[in-house]
């Protein structure tokens, strides 16, 4: 089943939704890159809309805006992470952007440190040294 | 609790740049050697994690060898302190999901990490220990568990709770003593903390009424600390108002609850509240209406999420309270031009269920332009929604019904025009005043259809209704036309149909009959079969007479014999001075073979004659029987039994017992096997005991000459019993024979055997015995044709029992007739029930039951049974069956 979706250029970040074989399923299309969120049709699609919201705003923290494929693959090992902090086997983890990129992002900084001092903007610096490390191995 | 499954999709077709392009499992398996190295990189391990983990969500997956060699490859991996590596390292751990003894080996450092004092290690530690833990393991852990669950950082606790949820499928006694813990996480000031808590907690509890409903209410009191702990205790809440509806009086609890949540500031908790609302069972208009005003305002939002939910919502309570949703129309209307199509289409189908009758022309004109832009099977949906409506308001069936035409036109589907098709035929049945527009509509559309399948049921159906009408020839050229046009399949439907006309309208014979000689020479064999036929059998050769009545059931009559049966009748009729009778063929629908026990001897049996192939039919019986010269003056086989056990499993001897009934006679057939590969016996039969059965005396038996180990073979016993009436009787039967030891080296027997019985079960025959379960299609028409001659009705009263169903089986097991139309099947608690059954008694009588059944408050059952059939004394046999049983 082919669900028209008209792409303006305002609209690029509007989610859209649509019934297939029985599974509720949420999108978001930005450039070459396709996010789906899918639950089944009893669920409330608010909440869905909810995760494929906070799995968009995440990926695009950590990968410092440049959402599309490349930037995707490249960065695969911290799309695995994030995804792995989202949802566990179904259940809802966490839904929080800022949240989640935290998480994700907490790899190489200072292994004592309690999570809630390091702000995100620490976080995220550290992060994209590690990035910056590893694209040149 | 809400579960999505999170995906990213990767297009493979570009040819764009990627790191892993060419990737290969073979190549990826072979890098991950170098976790042995002394000398970790901790870069280049990540690297080689994430190519397995990108392999493994491309579809590529490890057989065992491949991921036990990578796992312990990857438990060296936890020599290194790099949180990077560690982090994946639990990724993989989780994916490759190590069997418990392998599990051990790193236990301990996932413990270790478990007790770490970086907080993002406890957390993942814990989640990972428990995706692979088994019982034993758990027990160890879950002191550290419990610590976890109340721990100060919330992203520790949660790990601990999620785990718990997801164990508490496997190991539930373990999970369910953690309770207190989780209360108290349930206080938790952390938002998702919360959450998790009251998803565990609920999950534990679930069987426990009292306590979920006391869980809630002490969580209504105050707000949760996140919407979706919210939205958790709206689902919990209604579980509890769905539970205590029975002992429900005044206001449901907790309505007030869910309506304030109505109010609520987060979208996703509005929406929940509002869907809890309209899906309470038996819910009241004045309990639906802020509920539905609320979805209402989604409609009108800018988000397609939202108005796609509240579409959806209101769809589903449109199905049930039409009126409740027709304040939001306007609002509807507007959405057919959603950009969106499944809103769209959500849109129409409400619309079209709360329609009221005026509406109906504007609503058709909206849809007309709709149709074109949306995918066929959205296209079904809005065409079955029509129907519904066509029938609700008939008056309209004319714009309906062009709606329809207009459409079928159009290019589409097979099954969308069969939807269309469908959706016409039933117009055409139920609105008497459509009938003359239908049937032309259709006419128009076989002229120009693609789908042979779709032409042939047309015509069959113009053939039935089409001479109904006032004026059936405007429609013998549309049919005539079929004739030249189309393929053979078609051609020889349209043969058919015209024939049909002809039987039919009598004044059309003339022209029948030439159309139909313009057909006898046409180039594939059933046309022409089936113009011959017509033609000789019309009657009146081209004038205009009648056609007998016997004639037209034979042509256009239905077929009540299954086609197995038939085929295999006509396999057995040996050419001969009589005719085939085709009423000699049994109804009865032979769901599966009754092979093994049947399969007789490999060598042949002292029964003389070779039986040819596993005897697995009524067929075979017949054979079988008729090859012992005793029994051919008995007569035609009326019915045989299933196989009845007369041993239990694993025993010494196994014999099971078929009871052939004849019209004066019952032959037991007795299949005997000697599961003792040190015994041979011979001369093997059955002494009955007829004290208890009077009606019955022996005739004779026919015992098995020898019975080797592992070899079935068949001894009979005949007994002669009245005609007419049914007699029954309780058998005992003993098995008689003579037992030689048989060494196993040689398989040689002795010489001399010694006397021995052994005791088997008694067997009963019973009336239903005489009864054959034969079932008839259309019970009324068969019920208006049997007439009432032979009518016998009376009332009974069963006694008490336990509810209705079990009533209602037992008779029509005393009985043993065939349910027809899945009246067998009683509703849960419902008060009466009619059950009709329907059987062709010994003597090849056919029998039609009626059943009324009521049951009252003291569970006591009464019956009101009318049978008709086709001799008098089988409607009384059956009365006094009843009344004995």
């Amino acid at each position: 089943m082919r669900c028209h979706v008209t792409c303006v250029p305002d609209v690029l970040y509007a989610a859209e939704i649509t019934m297939f074989d029985n599974n509720i399923v949420l999108y978001k299309f930005v450039q070459d890159l396709h996010f789906y969120v899918t639950g089944g049709e009893d669920e409330n699609e608010l909440i869905l809309a909810a995760v494929l919201q906070g799995f968009f705003d995440s990926v695009s923290l950590l990968l410092r805006g440049n959402v599309d494929k490349r930037e995707a693959l490249e960065n695969l090992d911290l799309i695995f992470l994030c995804l792995d902090e989202i949802v566990e086997r179904g259940m809802i983890l966490e839904t929080d952007a800022n949240v989640i990129a935290g998480k994700v992002a907490v790899n190489s900084m200072d292994p004592t440190a309690p999570l809630s001092e390091q702000t995100i903007g620490q976080a995220l610096a550290t992060a994209r040294e590690h990035l910056t490390r590893t694209l040149f191995q | 609790m809400a579960q999505p499954l999170v995906k990213k999709d990767d297009d493979h077709d570009d040819e764009d740049y990627s790191p892993f392009l060419g990737i290969e499992k073979g190549a990826v398996l072979q890098e991950v050697r170098v976790f042995n190295d002394p000398q970790l990189d901790p870069r280049r391990c990540s690297q080689v994690i994430t190519k397995l983990l990108y392999l493994l969500n491309q579809g590529d997956s490890f057989s065992k060898n491949e991921a036990t060699e990578v796992f312990f490859s990857v438990t060296k991996l936890f020599q290194s302190k790099d949180l990077g590596l560690r982090r994946m390292v639990y990724l993989i751990i989780k994916e490759l999901s190590p069997s418990s003894d392998e599990v051990i080996i790193v236990t301990s450092s996932l413990m270790k990490d478990m007790n770490s004092k970086t907080d993002m290690y406890r957390a993942n530690a814990i989640r990972v220990l428990c995706r692979i833990t088994d019982g034993t393991l758990l027990t160890q852990i879950e002191r550290y568990l419990k610590q976890a669950i109340v721990d100060k950082n919330p992203v520790v606790a949660s790990a601990a709770l999620v785990s718990g949820i997801h164990l508490l499928q496997t190991n539930p006694e373990i999970v369910k003593r953690w309770s207190n813990e989780v209360q108290e996480a349930v206080q938790s000031r952390a938002a998702l903390v919360q959450f998790h808590a009251l998803a565990l907690l609920q999950q534990i509890r679930q069987n426990d009424r009292l306590a979920v409903s006391k869980l809630v209410t002490s969580l209504t009191k105050g707000t949760a600390r996140s919407p979706l702990a919210q939205c958790l205790l709206i689902r919990y809440a209604s579980q509890v108002i769905r539970e205590s509806a029975n002992t429900q009086t005044g206001d449901r609890p907790f309505y007030d609850f869910l309506e304030s949540c109505l109010r609520h500031k987060a979208e996703m908790v509005v929406f929940e509240a509002a869907r809890a609302i309209t899906e309470l069972t038996g819910v009241t208009n004045r309990e639906l209406t802020p509920a539905i005003t609320a979805l209402q305002l989604f409609l009108s939002s800018s988000k397609p999420v939202l108005r796609f939910a509240a579409v959806r919502a209101l769809n589903k309570v449109a199905m049930t309270h039409p009126m409740a949703v027709t304040n939001c129309n306007i609002d509807m209307e507007s959405l057919i031009s959603d950009q969106n199509r499944s809103i769209a289409t959500l849109a129409i189908t409400t619309l079209l269920k709360t329609g009221n009758e005026s509406s109906v022309d504007r609503l058709m004109k909206q849809i007309t332009n709709f149709m074109s832009d949306i995918a066929d099977e959205f296209k079904i949906v809005v065409v079955e929604a029509i129907r519904s409506l066509c029938l609700k308001f008939p008056l309209k069936y004319r714009s309906l019904m062009n709606f329809l035409s207009n459409i079928l036109r159009e290019e589409g589907g097979f099954d969308y025009k069969k939807a269309i098709v469908d959706s016409i035929v039933i117009l055409i049945r139920d609105i008497p005043e459509a009938k003359e527009s239908g049937l032309l509509q259709l006419c128009e559309f076989i002229e120009d259809c693609e789908f042979t399948y779709l032409s042939t049921q047309i015509l069959h159906f113009l053939g039935n209704e089409g001479p109904k009408t006032t004026d059936p020839s405007k429609y013998i050229r549309y049919i005539y036309n079929r004739v030249h046009l189309e393929n053979a399949t078609v051609r020889a439907a349209a043969v058919s149909t015209l024939a049909k006309f002809g039987a039919m309208v009598d004044a059309l014979k003339p022209q029948i009959f030439v159309l139909l000689r313009r057909c006898v020479l046409d180039s594939d064999d059933e046309v022409r079969d089936r113009t011959t036929l017509y033609l000789n059998t019309l009657g009146g050769d081209g004038e205009v007479v009648e056609t007998d009545k016997e004639t037209k059931t034979l042509l256009f009559g239905a077929l009540d014999i299954p086609l197995v049966n038939l085929e295999t009748s006509l396999k057995n009729y040996e050419p001969s001075e009589e005719p085939f009778d085709i009423d000699s063929v049994s109804k009865e629908v032979k769901s599966q073979p009754l092979a093994e026990k049947k399969a007789p001897g490999k060598k042949p049996t002292g029964l003389g004659a070779p039986l040819a192939g596993p005897p697995s039919t009524v067929d075979a019986y017949e054979r079988l029987l008729s090859s012992i010269p005793e029994f051919l003056d008995f007569g035609k086989l009326f019915k045989s039994s299933v196989p009845v056990e007369l041993t239990e499993a694993e025993t010494e001897y196994a014999v099971n017992v078929v009871k052939h009934i004849f019209d004066r006679h019952v032959v037991f057939q007795y299949n005997c096997t000697n599961t003792i590969p040190e015994q041979l016996l011979e001369n093997v039969s059955v002494i009955v005991d007829l004290s208890e059965a009077d009606d019955f005396a022996e005739v004779l038996s026919k015992p098995v000459r020898s019975l080797p180990y592992d070899t079935p073979g068949q001894t009979f016993v005949a007994f002669e019993k009245p005609e007419g009436i049914t007699a029954v009787g309780k058998f005992s039967n003993t098995l008689r024979f003579i037992v030689k030891e048989v060494d196993p080296t040689t398989s040689e027997a002795e010489e001399d055997g010694v006397e021995d019985e052994y005791q088997l079960e008694d067997l009963e025959v019973v009336a239903a015995d005489y009864m054959m379960k034969v079932g008839v299609s259309n019970f009324r028409n068969a019920w208006e044709s049997m007439g009432d001659d032979f009518e016998h009705v009376d009332e009974y009263g069963l006694g008490p029992r336990e509810n209705l169903a079990e009533a209602v089986s037992a008779v029509i097991n005393l009985l043993g007739m065939q349910p027809c139309e899945g009246t067998e099947v009683v509703a849960t608690n419902s008060r009466s029930h009619t059950c009709l059954l329907s059987g062709v008694f010994l003597g090849n009588v056919r029998v039609l039951v009626r059943l009324q059944f009521g049951i009252d408050g003291s569970r006591d059952v009464a019956m009101k049974l009318a049978v008709r059939s086709e001799d008098e004394a089988v409607s009384d046999t059956i009365h006094e069956i009843v009344s004995s049983g």
